[in-house]
């Protein structure tokens, strides 16, 4: 009795000077959360306010009056509005085209054991070491040849180059998880490899991979060097809004800069609710 | 309802050094219950895997009813199969997995229906048809893997290691009924475990396997009582069967073995061996212990080294000049570590066995 009495204690003891010690890492978090959110808070404040009060100083953190007026001015700006269209079309293609490449990608990295596959999944990141910069002409003159210069399908081709490492790497990783038990089971009840795959890996599998997906559409959305390079007159939004950024006024760049977070915001929240359900419970 | 044929099998994985399964074979009798016994890393799973159809053998075949099926994928197999970890589909619920083969069989819904609740009522399922696997326990789930399988009818059933995921009492409750239900259905299986006492208590036959190669297939009373070789006895039954390393002494009258400075008599096979040792097998309930009182006739002196109560008897472990055996008693003999004992190994029970190799002298 006195003894569990006494390992009670040590335990709150233990549990205590855990809690204690954790400061400087609340102190860590805090800063770091601020280091992201902060410039964020201020572009939104900035997009949300009137055209008037935004060269206005000093600042004020908390806004003094709503107003639609800046994104509206923005978005009824020549071109914003189909490069937005662009944008979307470029990141919609690019999350088909890298999943339906790099899915098969990555199931084949995580099921089959194959000649050379350790050196390829370090060989499949070797792609990114290229600078685009770099390929940037060759790109051009190429697409300039295939007729696909200046085109959405263009951008969405580099972007899906962009993307496959990412896309492969990170659904291996998913196909990993899924027990090959349940594959096998599958086969022994009558499925064929590609039946098992459709009716029992995919399904398991799929909020890893929309997660996947979620982070290629953002990744295009971003992209701003190729979107640039390889369109003129079809530019996505990043590249629109880099080519007017030196000569805009500044109502016009805090909304950009908005519109461009937006996406991204929107799907990280949708992500991180996919992401703490994956593994933690069953998907139905 | 089919035998399966095993020829020559061998299958070493690639980075492996030793085959896992090596020039193996066996025939399984339609309707019989075979266990495939052995320690980890024996081959028992390799061997059934390539039953199965989910590991391509390196050479031989596997006939199920007279049909080779060697180089057929699973499905076209006619056979089930319940793993080890269940595999029970998460992502469906009871009804679902349990359904999942006949579904694939395209057979009709109502059918379908039919044998799902005519398989869950075997297992005592039905109340949790609508439940996923997340909601179920681990008795419950491995329910699911047997129904599942037992739901399609297969010519051929077939279990890697069902129970060892279960606790104990656990496993011990469905063991029992394991074993009511394959005789109920009565379709050939072939069961794999390492453990022994599941062996005896479900296989009408027991194929005890080391190294890649099986070394006796028998009953269990059989492989239990006539060991094959010094591993099978020392690997089924516990505690293991006693082996005693004896000196053989021919006589023209009747042949003896020597232990120490005690003689016990032995048959005339042992000498016609030609062997100077041999191993002497004995269980330990095959030992009757007493007080050192009388003559020491055909037994022998021993020194109780260690009293193991263990509830339903008692466990000695005995010196016997410088070898140790095991004998088990009724707990009300009075015995303490260090006092003198005899020995009285019944003679009909004592298994003579080369010392060389291990193997039995005498079928």
């Amino acid at each position: 009795m006195a003894a569990s009495t006494a390992t009670l204690s040590n335990s709150q003891v233990i549990a205590r000077r855990r809690r204690s010690n954790r400061w400087p890492l609340y102190v860590v978090a805090v800063v770091l959360t601020a280091f992201f959110v902060v410039p964020i808070y201020l572009i939104a404040v900035a997009a949300m306010s009137p055209p008037a009060e935004i060269s206005a100083f000093p600042k004020t953190l908390i806004p003094r009056s709503i107003s639609f007026d800046t994104l509206v001015y923005f978005l009824t700006f020549r071109g914003v509005l189909p490069s937005i269209i662009n944008s979307i079309v470029v990141a919609l293609l690019t999350l088909a085209l890298s999943t339906l490449i790099g899915t098969p990608g990555g199931y084949a990295l995580a099921r089959y054991v194959f000649r050379g596959r350790d050196p390829f999944r370090v060989l499949i990141l070797v792609s990114r070491a290229f600078p685009i910069s770099i390929l940037a002409v060759p790109l051009a003159v190429t697409f300039i040849n295939w007729n696909l210069y200046d085109t959405v399908v263009a951008v969405a081709l580099v972007h899906t180059t962009l993307a496959l490492p990412t896309t492969v790497l990170i659904t291996s990783s998913i196909f990993l998880a899924v027990p090959i038990d349940l594959e096998e089971a599958a086969w022994t009840l009558g499925c064929t490899p590609a039946g098992a795959f459709m009716r029992v890996v995919l399904p398991l599998a799929l909020p890893g991979i929309a997660a996947a997906s979620i982070f290629t559409f953002v990744l295009s959305w971003n992209e701003v060097f190729a979107a640039s390079i390889l369109t003129v007159q079809s530019h996505t939004l990043p590249a629109q809004v880099l080519a007017s950024l030196n000569e805009s006024p500044l109502p016009y760049r805090f909304a950009g800069g908005f519109v461009l977070i937006l996406p991204s915001l929107i799907f990280i929240l949708i992500i991180r609710r996919y992401l703490l359900n994956m593994w933690g419970r069953v998907v139905k | 309802m089919a035998d399966i044929v095993i020829e020559r099998l061998s299958k070493t994985y690639s980075g492996g050094k030793a085959p896992a399964v090596n020039d193996l074979s066996l025939t399984i009798p339609d309707r019989q219950f075979m266990v495939l016994l052995g320690p980890s890393g024996c081959g028992k799973t390799t061997l059934l895997r390539m039953v199965a159809g989910l590991e391509y053998p390196d050479a031989g075949r596997v006939m199920i009813g007279g049909r080779d099926v060697t180089d057929l994928p699973p499905r076209k197999r006619d056979i089930a199969m319940v793993f080890q970890s269940y595999a029970v589909f998460p992502h469906m619920t009871v009804f679902d997995n349990i359904g999942f083969g006949l579904k694939m069989k395209r057979r009709p819904a109502h059918e379908i229906k039919q044998r799902v609740e005519q398989a869950a009522g075997l297992l005592q399922l039905e109340p949790y048809l609508g439940r996923y696997s997340a909601q179920l326990s681990g008795g419950q789930r491995q329910r699911v893997a047997v129904a599942r399988a037992i739901v399609m009818e297969p010519s051929v059933l077939l279990m890697d290691e069902p129970l060892s995921n279960l606790d104990a009492l656990l496993r011990l409750q469905f063991r029992a009924e394991l074993k009511k239900l394959v005789k109920e259905i009565q379709t050939t299986t072939v069961y794999v475990t390492h453990d022994q006492v599941e062996a005896l208590s479900l296989g009408d036959r027991v194929a005890v396997m080391r190294a890649g190669n099986i070394l006796q297939v028998d009953s269990p009373m059989t492989v239990y009582d006539f060991p094959a070789t010094e591993f099978v006895g020392g690997f089924i039954g516990n505690p293991p069967m006693n082996f005693l390393r004896v000196a053989v002494r021919p006589d023209a009258g009747q042949t003896r073995v020597v232990i120490g400075d005690q003689e016990l008599p032995a048959p005339a096979e042992v000498a016609a061996a030609g062997d100077d040792t041999v191993l002497l097998g004995i269980r330990a309930e095959y030992i009757q212990a007493s007080s050192p009182n009388g003559a020491a006739l055909n037994g022998l002196d021993a020194q109780a080294l260690v009293v193991e109560p263990l509830g339903s008897h008692l466990l000695i472990t005995a010196g016997v000049g410088d070898q140790q055996l095991k004998v088990v008693t009724r707990t009300d003999f009075e015995v303490q570590p260090g006092q003198r004992l005899h020995l009285q190994p019944e003679v009909d029970k004592i298994r003579w066995l080369r010392a060389s190799d291990g193997t039995l002298l005498r079928a």
